[in-house]
C-alpha cells in the first residue's frame, strides 16, 4: 500500500490530498511523521507542506462545503489524532468524488468519523470554557494552566477575549506548551520560558507571586462548593462521569 | 473579617441550594466597554457537586430572615437555624471576584422575606443595578420574584435579571394551602403573567423602535417540589403544562423533596428523598417540550402515574404497539422521533441520511442510536419480515433483562409515605 508520510500540520493534510489527486495512487493509508513507523512493504512518500497547494484543497473545499462543515474539517484536525488524520482524508476525497450536500449523508463511514470527533472536540471545548480557573498574580494577570485533551486553544480564544475584554490574562496549554496571552487589546501566542506548574505537581501559584486576596477568593469558592451540595442526594458516580478525574488538578474547588 | 463573610456566605449558600435551577442559558447579553462578562447562550456548567448537579451561577440568599413559617422551607421562621444577611456590598464583591475567575456564570440571588415584599424586593434590584451600572457587570443575573412585589419594581428588575423566577412550590393549590396556608398559587400568577406580557410588550416595541432596553432575555422558570405531597404524576405534569402553555415559561423544575423537618405532614427526615420519581418527571417534560408528545398522551384517568422501571416513552410506545414498527426509510420526522432510543439528534440524522441510500442496520448504530432498544419497533433495509406485531410484555421483558436502572439500586420507598 502507498504510505504518505505528512508533518502532522494541517497545510501538510492538505498538501496530502493534493498529491493524491495528482499522483493517484490507489489507495493510501496517511501517516503524520510522529506516528510513522517505517515498513518493507509499503510504498511511503514524504510529503511537504505547501502552502499554496494546501490552500488550492482548501478552497476547493470551501466549494463544496458550507462554513459550517469548513470549521468543523478544522475543528476535527485539532484533535491531532492519528487516526483521525486519515478519516479527514478519506472525507475530503468523498467530498470531491461526489456532488455537493454529501457531507450530509450521516450513514457514510468517513461522515460517522468526522462528525462523531467533531462531538469530542466540541465536549472538550466546552470544558475549557467551563473548567479553566484563573488566579490573579501579584502584577495583576489573570492565570490559567490547562492540559486538554485536544488541541483547543484557538477553538477559545474569542470566547476568552469577549468575556474578560477588562483584565489581562494568560491561559497556559502545559502539554503542548504554549498558551495565549491577552493585553487588553489583542490575544497573541505565547511560550513561557518558566512554566511554574513543571516544577511542581500542583499547577496552581502560591505565596507572593499571588494577588492579596487571591487565597481568601479560593477558599470562599471551596466553602460554596461544599455548602451548595445537598449530601442527601449523593451520587459520586453522576459527579465523576461529569468533571472526570484528570481535570481535578486544576480545579480550585477540588484541591 | 474574611471569617464573617466565609461564614455568611456557608449558610446563605446552604439555604439556597434548595432551589434547584441553576441554567445560566439563553441570554444574549454582550460585552461592552470592555467590562466584565458576556453570555453563552448555551450557558456553561463550571463544575459539578458530589451529589451530580451542576453549578453555574452563585447561587445565595440575600438573607435567611424570613417572616413566613411554610413547611417544606427550611429558613421558616419556627426553624432553629443560624441566620445571616449579606450586604449589598458583600454580595457585589463576591460576584464580580468569583467571575473573574472563571468560577461561574453569574449571579442567582433570592431571599427570604424580611419585612414585607417591596422591601426584599427593593434590595436584590438594588444589587443587579450596582453589578450592572457601576460594575459594567454582564454575566448573568438570575433574580426572584418576590410575590407581592409591585409591578414597578418588577419592571425595574427586569432591566437588570437574564432570567426571572417565583416558585409554585407545591404542585396544586390543595398541596400548596396544606403546608403554607399563607401563599396561594394566584400570587405566583400574577407577577409570572406581568413578566410575560411585559416581555411581550417590549419585543413588539423592538419591532419599531431600534434601542428598547433588554427586559428579561431568558425568560421566565418556575419550580414545584414533588413528594411532599400527594399529588398524583399526572397533576403534577398537568399543572406544569398548563404553566408552560399560559405563561410561556423556559423550564419548570422539579425538585425532589429533601425532609428537613419534623412536621407529620411530610415525609420523615432520613427517608430517602424521591430521586427516580424526579428523573421520571423531567424525561416527561422533555418529551413535551422537544419531542412533540401531549401530555394526555402520556399521564391519563387510565395511567396517573409514571413507570417506575421503564422510562416514560417507552411506556407510551408498549402501550400503543400498533403504531410500530416505524420503517426508518419511508415515516415521518415527527414518528422517528416517537421511537424508544432515538433521540433529536439521531433522527435528524437518519432523515438527512436516507435520502442517499436506504438506512441499514449497522449503519443506524453507528449513527448513534440506543439501537438495543430502538431495534423492537423499527425496520430499516435489512429487517427480517415479520409477520405478527410483537408482543408488548415480551418487548419490556428483553428490554429489561438487557439493561439495569442505576435508580433501581437505591431503595424505593417513596410510595409507602402516605
Amino acid at each position: 500500500m502507498t504510505v504518505y508520510v505528512f508533518d502532522g500540520s494541517l497545510d501538510g493534510l492538505l498538501t496530502s490530498i493534493f498529491e493524491f489527486y495528482e499522483r493517484k495512487p490507489g489507495k493510501v493509508a496517511l501517516v503524520s511523521s510522529n506516528y510513522y513507523e517505517p515498513s518493507l512493504i509499503d510504498d511511503a512518500l514524504e510529503i511537504t507542506a505547501d502552502e499554496i497547494k494546501a490552500k488550492r484543497v482548501w478552497n476547493g473545499l470551501k466549494k463544496k462545503l458550507r462554513a459550517d462543515w469548513l470549521l468543523r474539517f478544522y475543528k476535527v484536525y485539532l484533535s491531532e489524532d492519528a487516526q483521525t488524520f486519515q478519516q479527514l482524508f478519506d472525507f475530503a476525497c468523498y467530498i470531491f468524488d461526489n456532488p455537493p450536500g454529501a457531507e450530509q449523508n450521516f450513514g457514510h463511514p468517513a461522515v460517522i468519523a468526522v462528525t462523531k470527533m467533531d462531538k469530542s472536540v466540541n465536549r472538550e471545548k466546552h470544558r475549557m470554557k467551563a473548567f479553566i480557573r484563573f488566579q490573579e498574580t501579584a502584577d495583576g494577570i489573570f492565570y490559567a494552566p490547562i492540559e486538554p485533551d485536544y488541541n483547543v486553544l484557538p477553538l477559545i480564544s474569542n470566547f476568552f477575549k469577549n468575556r474578560y475584554a477588562g483584565q489581562r490574562w494568560i491561559i497556559y496549554d502545559v502539554k503542548r506548551k504554549y498558551g495565549l496571552y491577552y493585553d487588553l487589546s489583542k490575544v497573541e501566542e505565547i511560550c513561557l520560558d518558566y512554566a511554574p506548574e513543571i516544577k511542581s505537581n500542583t499547577p496552581f501559584l502560591i505565596g507572593e507571586k499571588l494577588e492579596d486576596k487571591e487565597g481568601l477568593y479560593a477558599i470562599l469558592w471551596n466553602d460554596y462548593f461544599k455548602s451548595t451540595n445537598i449530601p442527601a442526594r449523593k451520587n459520586m458516580k453522576l459527579h465523576i462521569q461529569h468533571v472526570p478525574k484528570r481535570y481535578w488538578k486544576y480545579l480550585t474547588e477540588k484541591q | 473579617m474574611s471569617e464573617r463573610i466565609r461564614e455568611k456566605l456557608q449558610i446563605l449558600a446552604d439555604a439556597a441550594k434548595y432551589d434547584v435551577s441553576c441554567s445560566s442559558s439563553g441570554s444574549n447579553r454582550k460585552n461592552t466597554n470592555k467590562g466584565l462578562g458576556d453570555a453563552s447562550s448555551s450557558g456553561i456548567c463550571h463544575t459539578y457537586t458530589e451529589d451530580g448537579r451542576c453549578v453555574s451561577l452563585l447561587k445565595i440568599l440575600l438573607t435567611n430572615h424570613c417572616i413566613f413559617d411554610c413547611a417544606f422551607c427550611v429558613s421558616r421562621k419556627s426553624n432553629d437555624v443560624q441566620r445571616a444577611a449579606f450586604t449589598v456590598e458583600e454580595v457585589v464583591e463576591l460576584t464580580m471576584s468569583f467571575y473573574r475567575r472563571n468560577y461561574i456564570e453569574g449571579l442567582f440571588l433570592s431571599s427570604g422575606i424580611f419585612k414585607n415584599a417591596d422591601f426584599t424586593m427593593e434590595r436584590l434590584v438594588r444589587i443587579a443595578k450596582k453589578l450592572r451600572l457601576e460594575n459594567n457587570f454582564n454575566g448573568y443575573i438570575h433574580l426572584k420574584t418576590i410575590p407581592g412585589a409591585s409591578q414597578e419594581l418588577l419592571s425595574e428588575a427586569g432591566l437588570y435579571a437574564d432570567r426571572m423566577s417565583i416558585n409554585l412550590e407545591m404542585p396544586t393549590e390543595a398541596g400548596l394551602k396544606l403546608l403554607a396556608p399563607d401563599k396561594s398559587h394566584e400570587d405566583v400568577k400574577k407577577p409570572l403573567a406581568f413578566i410575560k406580557d411585559s416581555i411581550i410588550a417590549l419585543k413588539d416595541e423592538r419591532k419599531i423602535i431600534k434601542h428598547v432596553p433588554k427586559f428579561v432575555p431568558a425568560g421566565q422558570s418556575t419550580q414545584m417540589v414533588i413528594g411532599a405531597t400527594p399529588e398524583t404524576d399526572m397533576e403534577i405534569m398537568y399543572s406544569a403544562d398548563q404553566y408552560y402553555k399560559n405563561y410561556d415559561l423556559k423550564r419548570v423544575y422539579y425538585s425532589g423533596y429533601i425532609p428537613i423537618s419534623y412536621d407529620d405532614r411530610m415525609p420523615m427526615i432520613g427517608s430517602q428523598p424521591p430521586l427516580l420519581r424526579e428523573n421520571r418527571l423531567y424525561q416527561t417534560d422533555w418529551l413535551i417540550r422537544f419531542y412533540g408528545f401531549e401530555v394526555q398522551e402520556i399521564l391519563n384517568a387510565v395511567h396517573p402515574h409514571l413507570d417506575v422501571d421503564i422510562d416514560p416513552k417507552l411506556s407510551w410506545a408498549l402501550r400503543n404497539m400498533e403504531q410500530f414498527p416505524v420503517d426508518v426509510n419511508t415515516a415521518d420526522y415527527k414518528m422517528i422521533l416517537r421511537v424508544p432510543g432515538i433521540g433529536v439528534g439521531s433522527a435528524k440524522k437518519i432523515v438527512m441520511a436516507r435520502k442517499f441510500a436506504k438506512l441499514r442496520s449497522n449503519q443506524l448504530q453507528k449513527i448513534g442510536i440506543a439501537y438495543n432498544r430502538a431495534k423492537h419497533f423499527i425496520r430499516c433495509a435489512d429487517s427480517v419480515f415479520q409477520l405478527n406485531t410483537p408482543d408488548a410484555m415480551h418487548v419490556k421483558h428483553e428490554i429489561l433483562s438487557g439493561s439495569s436502572s442505576k435508580y433501581l439500586k437505591i431503595p424505593q420507598n417513596q410510595l409507602t409515605l402516605f
